[in-house]
């Protein structure tokens, strides 16, 4: 296994410190969700068998539209 | 969630590549550095390197946990297999030379090695078989030693006890600073590190060593939009942190899993393979956990072990000083069947990333 690899996967439901997740393509695995607060259909990074965060939908979506806003800047700056 | 193709974006890609060229200052060799081995597996795999200009580098520092593990450390875990207690560890670990030997070689002499995804697999294991001793060889960087605190902290069965070897990454990128003829102008700090850590640890780099600094994910837009960010920063001057992963990274990291490490470790100073002793680099169980500590338990304390062998050089690879094809052995003598030193071990290794990309596999 990669050591510091996070692959991200969607809750699907919640027992406690369990949560059943979804790799995609419907590959479900037991993790443990002892260090983050998350709710079914919800995404997390799971590593090792843990859940190490929530990921942010509305931060992926704001990450792309940044990079878009950043090249087209620079690109502004460059035509002048 | 956001499909993964539009961080693969070639539009995009093409853009940002462009970018890169456009602020990369001229003449002068500019050195970013990275401490991650799945930073490296993206680098190399999608062939960034191919895309920047020819005085920009792009160099891979200590980012991976089972190659910076001092032999030492391997010989402990040999010794207590040898003595009849099951380990348990990654897959990855298997292989890692140890002075004498690996746990490999220990499990084809009759040791009880056993490879597992999580510790919570360990901990099942020592559940269901009360009778045997069995130990977790923790490793890993601030990502992976979460995961073992918070089983330490539930009080698992007395059969189990714990080998940690846990490293710590903003040490080993302060060291990097202090190796005189490195030279470097940037990091690129680890993603999943800072899912945990957050953002505070970095900005000693920023403050006191003028260093630009971004934390990045591991799509290649990504790591490119890093290089853009610190080539940027370089062009203007200043030094700055920027958390490019915001969709995983926060200013505090995780403070569930931060508290969960303070309780269970104390931080102490540590040996990583053929780089020394870097302070306060290391995690062990606090003094209220100590009897779930293997060390502690069946006494065992190897000081030094034999980290390089003769040829290998492993440890200049790890600071990022020498490209793994500038090693005499690569891909000569150092296969990824038939490794010499734990950078061609770990599917994190510098070493066995560029080797897997290499025209003479």
């Amino acid at each position: 296994m990669i050591m510091c690899l996070a692959i991200p996967a969607k809750v699907v439901s919640v027992e406690g410190d369990k949560a059943r997740v979804d790799f995609g393509g419907g590959v479900l695995r037991e993790v443990n969700i002892a260090l983050v607060d998350v709710k079914v259909d919800e995404y997390v990074l799971v590593h090792a068998g843990y859940a190490i965060e929530v990921l942010s939908e509305v931060e992926a979506e704001e990450t792309i539209r940044l990079w878009n806003e950043i090249l087209e800047a620079e690109n502004k700056v460059q035509e002048k | 969630m956001i499909a993964k193709s539009k961080f693969r974006d070639p539009n995009l890609t093409r853009q940002v590549a462009d970018q890169i060229h456009r602020v990369a200052p001229k003449g002068d060799h500019i050195k970013i550095c990275h401490v991650c081995g799945t930073h490296e597996w993206t680098i190399t795999h999608f062939g960034i390197r191919s895309l920047l200009p020819e005085n920009v580098e792009v160099i891979a520092g200590p980012g991976c946990p089972v190659c910076v593990l001092p032999a030492s450390e391997i010989d402990e875990a040999v010794e207590l297999a040898l003595r009849g207690v099951a380990i348990t560890c990654f897959g990855d670990v298997l292989r890692v030379p140890g002075s004498k030997m690996s746990l490999l070689d220990a499990k084809a002499e009759g040791a009880d090695v056993r490879v597992v995804y999580s510790v919570a697999d360990a901990v099942k294991m020592a559940g269901k078989e009360t009778n045997r001793e069995v130990a977790f060889f923790a490793i890993g960087f601030e990502t992976t030693a979460p995961s073992t605190a918070v089983e330490v902290l539930k009080k698992p069965s007395k059969n189990l006890s714990f080998l940690v070897s846990h490293r710590l990454i903003p040490p080993a990128m302060e060291l990097l600073l202090g190796i005189g003829d490195l030279h470097i102008d940037g990091f690129i700090a680890p993603g999943h590190v800072s899912t945990i850590i957050g953002l505070k640890p970095y900005e000693i780099f920023t403050k006191v060593y003028r260093m630009p600094t971004v934390v990045a994910g591991f799509e290649p837009l990504d790591v490119l939009f890093a290089i853009n960010r610190i080539l940027k920063q370089f062009k203007e001057g200043t030094a700055r942190l920027e958390n490019e992963y915001t969709r995983a990274v926060s200013y505090d990291g995780n403070l569930k899993a931060r508290e969960a490490m303070n309780k269970a470790f104390e931080v102490l100073d540590g040996y990583w393979r053929g780089l020394g002793r870097l302070p306060s680099s290391a995690l062990r169980l606090r003094k209220e956990y100590l009897h779930y500590d293997a060390r502690e338990k069946f006494d065992i304390k190897i000081k030094h072990g034999r980290d390089i062998l003769p040829g290998c050089q492993c440890h200049l690879v790890m600071i990022g000083k020498i490209r793994p094809d500038e090693c005499s052995l690569f891909m000569k003598v150092c296969t990824p069947q038939k490794p010499m030193g734990a950078c061609m071990v770990s599917v994190e290794g510098t070493c066995r990333i560029w080797a897997s990309v290499s025209k003479s596999v």
